[in-house]
């Protein structure tokens, strides 16, 4: 099976304190460090796993600058057969579906059988993965949380569904499924990995390659545009208890009852 | 008189010629012993290289001490004398075994005692203590049942069964010796010569006189046949030993030679092989049986399964899935199944999940309690670290875990934490007033350096014992600066959970970073810092350990400690392991502890070299193990039972661990734990003006508590 897995590289929240900068429309950009968007890499495991019971080739895709090869090449080292980026000065200041068209432009120059995305990133707004089914116009299933290769180019796949539920459906290839985390244990990269990683090629198009009209991507063709970020102010939903653990304990059972949670 | 008494062993005997079926015993007993040995090691030259050849005075010098000296044996009392017992008994009578062997082809078959009355006598002796000691190690086995010879289920059955069969043989083995020797002097008795001379209370003397009555004929019989049950037993046990525990008495000898000689060190991922030629490595650690090195095979052969390890094993003990011995013994089941003496020798498959769980792996503190035991010098650490690299090398690595070693990578420290917020610790207030502390970016020189570490510098109770050090350093007079962000983790543990590449990163960015500052030598709080400063880096100035710069000012009299500030107060030193067991600094952080003046210490029971293993410091942190309850808790629980109610350690890990074990045991307000370094900082007689003493909350408790 082929499988093409969209990734993208975001700010990594466990290892930033994400402040806001002086003009108030974006983050503090200078000491941030990166790494592989956290549900993306679910799925590249995902799709490591299937081609390991399956057969196949994984290849990682993603649209950026050349600052993104490296979330390629640490895919790479998890055991991706390729990593390919899409770059382009045109390819900048996308909107969602600006992403989903440059994807488009790549998944019609190859042939895979299944593509993988990300439920969302972090940054994002888990927009990309149903946009480009739609203009592949291949089935779309989100929030995969289990997947089974079925005969006859179909696959079994588990959604999660609201209330700790899940569904199971069934679905045709080629088709496009955004991935829940949780629906494996990616591996770990080792820095060994990272560094033989490090000499592979990777292969970059732009639009002219993947026979893209620029007028229909970029921040000209956006529809949606960030004006505004900020920190919400903290709301009153917590209380804090103060005083010896016993006098917590105390409050906490008498606020129990005063609620109905104690009989 | 010799031409009279002998018997030719050329004449016929029970229809067969002695000469041909002593010969033919030996014969067949050598060769089915050689066949043996060179199936068992079959496997060994399958295994990774181990340099273990320099040395060889040290290695000598092992020898003396572990192997013919037993040092370690009597640190378990009963056992220890048993065994030491045995041992002399078989060193004497590894002469006379070997003369009795080639006596059955002499001409000469009652002619024994011409070779060294004295020897014999001491050898009867031997004999009698080796009968003795096996006949009390059996009653031991049998009726006692020490705890620490149990099985677990999990790890499967025991063989209790072969230990006493193994106990009889050796029994049976003297038997028939002293046998031989008192039907001799029965012989001659009944001849009418002068006896040969057995001494008195040994076994041949006991026998000499139940056989007085008996004929001459049947003397002879008996004479005989103890001789070739002696052969035969003596055969039969060399050939047994390489089937179980027994091998030790081949092996330990050559596993004590080759042991590890450096403290606190991690074997290389492949010995013989640079840190620049590893990217040419194909595969790291040990994912298969044959990727141990062929010393650690030998460890495996070497075991005797006396369940030391296990009895000090930390992990073992809060029911972790870990226990060294079964490490052992599964591995060494696995290659008696895979490399069988009769049949093919089959292809290894992974040893994770087949032989060893992940969780066993993990498990391991690399406190090193076990090799500090292990009377036959196994190691552990080394084997748990291989095992380790294997499993990053599969990917294969707990979620919390990975997330601490992405971290590392990307920031240099565990938790996330920004690099530029790395020196802040130094800029909180009441710190110094005179004197600040100085980051040594290129700007500011120093002769010292303190090199902080990542839980040090980022965690907020932690930070305390920076601040106390600092202050020490300070008092001390100690011109000295820190590397500020520039200082990333010392890798210690990232080195010990197998993340080899990541470490030598690390490593490579500190070193250039002390080097850059000029530095001519380095301090600092943390013990795991200390080991890899001192260990696991090349080509640094001398590093040391904060209590030992304290006990060296103390004796100065630089530092000069107050009377001690609540003297109801009793206090017990925890030995952290990497200061300790790993690093021999167990006389300083005491001697400090005792310089300050109306201070009661107590010894815990487990103590030094015995030290318990606290939960683990590094990325032990981050592992969610299954346990039964936490190492500290039982930590605390001895500092209690030693009567003590504060709890002195010299590590930033053990004071996370203990600290937390002291709110999970509800001894809050009980007992409290604090760093040395905090301690002396509480007790210091300062020149006024220099610097605040700001009493940390938590020293504030401790006294207000106690």
């Amino acid at each position: 099976m082929e499988i093409l897995v969209c990734a993208r590289r975001v700010p990594d929240t466990s290892e930033n304190e994400i402040q806001l900068n002086g003009a108030g429309n974006d983050i503090e950009r200078d000491d941030l460090v990166y790494s592989i968007n956290e549900a993306d890499n679910y799925a590249v495991e995902e799709a490591l796993q299937i081609v390991a019971r399956a057969g196949g080739n994984v290849t990682v895709v993603t649209v950026g600058t050349e600052e993104d090869e490296e979330i390629l090449r640490r895919e790479l080292a998890m055991g991706a057969n390729q990593g390919v980026l899409l770059t382009d000065d045109a390819f900048e200041g996308s909107d969602g579906e600006g992403i989903a068209t440059v994807l488009t432009g790549f998944v019609q120059k190859g042939k895979y059988d299944l593509i993988l995305t990300g439920v969302q990133a972090e940054d994002g707004g888990a927009q990309v993965g149903g946009m480009l089914a739609a203009k592949l116009d291949y089935p779309f299933a989100s929030l995969v949380n289990s997947i089974e290769v079925l005969e006859g180019k179909k696959l079994k796949v588990g959604r999660e569904i609201e209330g700790g539920n899940k569904e199971m459906n069934e679905i045709d290839l080629p088709c496009v499924l955004s991935i829940q985390t949780g629906i494996n244990e990616p591996r770990y990269v080792g820095m060994r990995g990272i560094r033989q990683a490090a000499s592979l090629e990777v292969p970059t198009y732009g639009a002219a390659d993947l026979g893209i009209d620029k007028g229909c991507v970029g921040e000209a063709a956006a529809k949606v545009k960030r004006d505004d970020y900020f920190v919400p102010a903290l709301g009153k939903g917590a209380e804090m208890l103060q005083g010896s653990s016993e006098e917590i304990a105390d409050k906490l059972i008498e606020l129990m009852k005063a609620k109905g949670g104690l009989q | 008189m010799m031409a009279e008494t002998a018997v030719s062993v050329h004449e016929m005997y029970w229809g067969i010629s002695l000469t041909g079926l002593i010969l033919f015993i030996q014969f067949l007993g050598l060769a089915c012993f050689a066949y043996i040995v060179f199936k068992r090691l079959a496997p060994l030259a399958r295994g990774e290289r181990d340099l273990r050849l320099d040395r060889s005075w040290q290695r000598l010098q092992n020898v003396l001490k572990f192997w013919f000296g037993q040092w370690k044996h009597p640190r378990y009392r009963v056992a220890g004398i048993l065994h030491l017992l045995i041992f002399a008994g078989f060193l004497i009578l590894a002469t006379r075994a070997f003369y009795l062997l080639t006596l059955g082809l002499s001409d000469d078959f009652m002619a024994a005692g011409a070779v060294g009355r004295m020897y014999d006598a001491v050898a009867d002796y031997a004999a009698t203590i080796v009968f003795l000691a096996v006949s009390a190690a059996a009653i031991r086995r049998v009726v006692f049942q020490p705890a620490r010879y149990a099985v677990p289920e999990r790890y499967g059955k025991g063989h209790p069964v072969d230990a006493i069969f193994l106990l009889a043989l050796i029994a049976l083995l003297m038997f028939s010796e002293s046998l031989f020797e008192a039907s001799r002097a029965a012989i001659q008795v009944q001849q009418g010569r002068a006896p040969e001379f057995l001494p008195i209370f040994s076994l041949p003397w006991f026998l000499k006189s139940t056989l007085s009555s008996l004929s001459l004929t049947t003397v002879w019989s008996l004479h005989f046949g103890a001789y070739v049950l002696d052969v035969l037993t003596f055969y039969f046990l060399l050939c047994y030993r390489p089937f179980g525990i027994q091998f030790h008495v081949e092996t330990s000898l050559f596993n004590v030679y080759f042991a590890k000689l450096d403290r606190g060190t991690v074997k290389p991922v492949r010995w013989g092989v640079s840190d620049e030629q590893l990217d040419q490595v194909k595969s790291f650690g040990v994912k298969t049986f044959e990727d141990f090195t062929w010393k650690h095979m030998l460890d495996f052969y070497s075991c005797a399964d006396c369940g030391r390890c296990s009895d000090n094993c930390p992990a073992n003990a809060v029911g972790r899935p870990l226990s060294p011995r079964f490490l052992t013994i599964k591995a060494r089941d696995y290659s008696f199944q895979h490399y069988p003496v009769f049949g093919s020798s089959g292809n290894g498959q992974p040893f994770i999940g087949n032989v060893y769980s992940e969780d066993e792996v993990w498990s391991c503190t690399t406190c090193g309690a076990c090799e500090e035991e292990c009377p036959l010098l196994i190691e552990y650490i080394d084997k748990i670290v291989d095992l380790r690299r294997g499993m990053v090398d599969d990917g294969n690595v707990p979620k919390s875990i990975q997330k601490a070693l992405k971290a590392l990578e990307s920031r240099g420290n565990p938790y996330g934490k920004l690099e530029k917020k790395r020196a802040d610790w130094t800029k909180d207030e009441g710190l110094l007033q005179a004197s600040s502390v100085s980051v040594l970016n290129g700007d500011s020189a120093a002769e010292t350096l303190y090199f902080v570490d990542s839980i040090t510098s980022y965690d907020d109770r932690i930070r305390a014992i920076g601040k106390a050090t600092a202050r020490i350093l300070a008092t001390a007079g100690e011109e000295f600066g820190i590397l500020g962000a520039a200082e990333k983790d010392s890798g210690h543990d990232v080195r010990r959970f197998g993340e080899e590449m990541l470490f030598q990163a690390l490593r490579d960015h500190n070193t250039d970073a002390i080097k850059e500052s000029g530095v001519q030598r380095i301090i600092t709080s943390d013990p795991h810092a200390y080991n890899a400063l001192k260990h696991d880096y090349r080509d640094l100035p001398p590093v040391e350990h904060v209590s030992q710069v304290i006990a060296r000012h103390v004796r100065s009299g630089r530092l000069k400690p107050n009377h001690v500030e609540n003297g109801s107060n009793v206090y017990a030193y925890h030995d952290p392991c990497y200061l300790g067991r790993h690093n021999q600094i167990y006389d300083d952080p005491r001697d400090v502890l005792d310089s300050i003046p109306g201070l009661r210490r107590v010894e815990m029971s487990r103590c030094r070299d015995r030290s318990f293993c606290c939960g683990g410091g590094g990325l032990m942190l981050f592992y969610e193990p299954q346990e039964n309850e936490r190492m500290g808790v039982k930590r605390v629980q001895m500092a209690v039972e030693a009567g003590a109610n504060v709890i002195v350690t010299a590590c930033p890990f053990c004071m996370v661990n203990i600290e937390d074990a002291i709110k999970v045991s509800g001894l809050e307000g009980k007992v409290a734990a604090i760093d040395l370094a905090e301690l002396v900082d509480q007790h210091l007689v300062r020149e006024p003006g220099t610097v605040v003493n700001e009493t940390s909350e938590e020293n504030e408790r401790v006294h207000a508590n106690a």
